[in-house]
């Protein structure tokens, strides 16, 4: 285990040392300790190593991650995992506004709630949230899935392109272009997949709605004005 | 001769001159506004309303063609370890591919890797043309965040976020089906063929304090290797650049409204944002306000044609300049060698601007396979660094006319105003007086 005190070393030489994790190395595993809510923890890693964060973080944590297993054991503030590429992010707690933003790969799990634009602009990530997500989340968001076994805020989906959404509890309402959609089969099978890589047990994925485009403002329409 | 009921001579409106009414005609008929590409056709102060005063017996020349004129530029030394160089002050300005085909990108690599210069990808992520043809290529950072990706961020020499363009500040990115093929629509995880309306905010921060812990996490994902420009349009250029600098940016890039755009609302590209003359000495003055003119190089763009309009630009106090327009032209864009094809599409050779339409006759604003075969990349890039040196050659002509042995040791002083709006936009005095409109007088 290598372990990264951020009382004494800064996060310069952490990430640098993420960084340079070569092919093969047997440091696959790393411990930062301190974190004291700094930014930009374990970002732009690219190799397939373990990063157990013990405390909450700032902005940012994970950004751009590729092949990572990240786990925060605390709460990460905002765009946690933004435009990840591929690996896992876990969140032990709470997370704040963007979580997931624009990610284009793996899986984002946050076993607490997550504050407003959770998966804003997503472009192919999975992200499971535990608790309730708040308002405007998937905004924009153009593929991959979002899945939340609570409640969701205003103005689910506004503007969805591809995304796929599973919400357990309620909606509070949905965005423009965004309608409840038909859980198929192949619906229930995805949703299972993703609970099971997420760690939940005792759910079902019956208990979920499905939401996605209507795809009306795919091509503008001035009759459509009224939507935007 | 009569002089019962003599005949008046048929008037038309100043206001609702042939243009506006023809406009009214279109929304009425289509109920879509005029979306086009290209930046502000209107005329507004610009770099012609200003002239150099050249040598005189207080400021001696220096020798054409044999003294040394120096035109070099380094970019990016604030904060980052690997400063991009520069031959000239003049670089090519974002355009993406999407907007334009894959030949177009790779001619302005090849044109701007000749004159020594970068080149810069656009809302829709780097092509592989683009960074094999291109010595130094600047990676835009954009609120739609298409295609960005950590690999991409490393391979590229410099990174820009873009916080708004002179053409539309306020305004997101804008791409019409026509154009979505199927490689664009992969590169931006995009259904094929849909109407390609892009956020006009960054989805993961808001504000100056959110941007410097955004330009943070940049710098750690590279290291800290990479400068790190932010790209504002034309609004507030004082306190802007005064909140780039402060947030931690090595350069800042302002574009006024001449500055082109992809395509966007002909109503948002004509009365949002001010002209580049205008926007100048309020950036500069904020550099010099906290101490950092010539730390934090400023690259102006919107408008620029000539060594003229660079001149001016640095004698403002411009460390270098960008061109996207005019390297368009010089690629072939709105060539009359197409005017026929031009005339078919209802317009004329220096008039089309419906770049989002795709079916741009010049294969340089197009997706379509036939058209873009006609931009050959070698010999449009050539064309390219042709315009680049002819340019830096003008800019240095008059440099030496000042009297200057380096294009940044340009100065207002060297300058003075046609006009009284381009002598108070531009901090000069009027010709011929020593005025300078809004100084010491209020």
């Amino acid at each position: 285990m290598q372990t990264v005190d951020l009382a004494k070393s800064t996060l310069r030489e952490l990430n640098h040392a993420l960084h340079n994790i070569k092919g093969g190395s047997n440091e696959t595993a790393w411990e930062v300790v301190n974190p004291k809510g700094s930014h930009s923890v374990a970002v732009g890693v690219d190799a397939p190593v373990t990063v157990d964060v013990r405390g909450s973080v700032g902005y940012y944590c994970g950004g751009m991650n590729s092949e990572a297993t990240i786990t925060v054991h605390g709460s990460v503030g905002p765009g946690v995992g933004e435009n990840m590429m591929s690996g896992a992010i876990f969140v032990k707690g709470d997370a704040s506004q963007y979580a997931g933003a624009t990610g284009r790969g793996g899986l984002l799990v946050i076993e607490g709630n997550a504050s407003s634009r959770c998966g804003i602009s997503m472009k192919g990530i999975d992200i499971v949230v535990h608790g309730n997500i708040g308002h405007m989340s998937a905004f924009m968001a153009q593929s991959g899935n979002l899945v939340v076994l609570g409640d969701a805020g205003d103005a689910l989906g506004d503007s969805i392109y591809e995304a796929r959404l599973f919400v357990r509890g309620t909606v509070k309402s949905l965005g423009a272009d965004c309608i409840e959609k038909e859980m198929r089969p192949e619906h229930v099978d995805l949703l299972s997949g993703l609970l099971d890589k997420a760690g939940v047990t005792g759910v079902k994925p019956e208990e979920f709605k499905r939401y996605g485009s209507a795809r009306t403002l795919y091509n503008f329409n001035i009759d459509n004005a009224d939507a935007y | 001769m009569t002089y019962k009921n003599p005949p008046t001579t048929p008037r038309k409106s100043a206001t609702f001159d042939d243009y506006t009414m023809s406009e009214i005609r279109r929304a009425a008929a289509t109920g879509i506004y005029d979306i086009r590409g290209g930046g502000a056709k209107r005329k507004v102060p610009h770099f012609d309303d200003l002239l150099f005063l050249g040598a005189s017996i207080s400021r001696y020349p220096l020798e054409g063609y044999r003294e040394r004129c120096d035109t070099s530029v380094v970019l990016g030394g604030r904060h980052a370890k690997k400063p991009i160089e520069l031959k000239i002050p003049i670089t090519i300005a974002g355009m993406s591919f999407g907007s334009l085909s894959g030949p177009a990108k790779e001619a302005l690599g090849r044109g701007a890797t000749l004159a020594g210069t970068s080149t810069t990808t656009g809302d829709g992520g780097m092509t592989e043309e683009e960074r094999g043809h291109s010595q130094t290529l600047v990676y835009q950072y954009l609120p739609s965040r298409y295609g960005m990706n950590p690999r991409d961020l490393r391979r590229a020499d410099a990174i820009e976020i873009v916080v708004g363009q002179g053409a539309k500040p306020g305004g997101g990115g804008m791409l019409l089906g026509q154009k979505i093929s199927d490689r664009v629509a992969e590169m931006r995880t995009l259904p094929k063929g849909i109407d390609q309306r892009s956020a006009c905010r960054h989805p993961d921060w808001t504000g100056p304090d959110d941007l410097e812990i955004k330009i943070l996490e940049l710098r750690e994902i590279t290291d800290w290797e990479k400068p790190i420009y932010i790209k504002i349009g034309g609004a507030r250029p004082y306190y802007d650049t005064a909140l780039a600098v402060k947030a931690g940016a090595d350069v800042v890039v302002l574009d006024g409204m001449q500055g082109g755009t992809a395509a966007t609302q002909e109503v948002f590209i004509e009365h949002v944002g001010q002209p580049t003359l205008a926007c100048i000495r309020p950036a500069v003055q904020a550099l010099q306000d906290l101490g950092m003119h010539r730390k934090v190089q400023l690259v102006v763009s919107g408008g620029i044609r000539n060594g003229a309009d660079v001149a001016k630009a640095l004698a403002l106090g411009a460390d270098a300049v960008s061109i996207g327009t005019a390297a368009l032209v010089a690629l072939g864009d709105n060539d009359p060698h197409w005017e026929e094809e031009y005339n078919k599409l209802g317009t004329t050779a220096g008039a089309y601007d419906d770049w989002h339409e795709g079916k741009d006759p010049a294969g340089i604003t197009t997706q379509d396979p036939e058209l873009m075969k006609r931009v050959d990349p070698i010999a449009a890039g050539r064309r390219l660094a042709n315009y680049l040196k002819v340019m830096t050659l003008e800019t240095q002509t008059i440099a030496r006319a000042c009297g200057k042995n380096h294009v940044h040791n340009l100065e207002p002083e060297d300058l003075c105003a046609l006009t009284l709006e381009a002598a108070a936009m531009a901090g000069v005095p009027l010709a011929g007086t020593s005025w300078i409109p809004g100084k010491g007088g209020f």
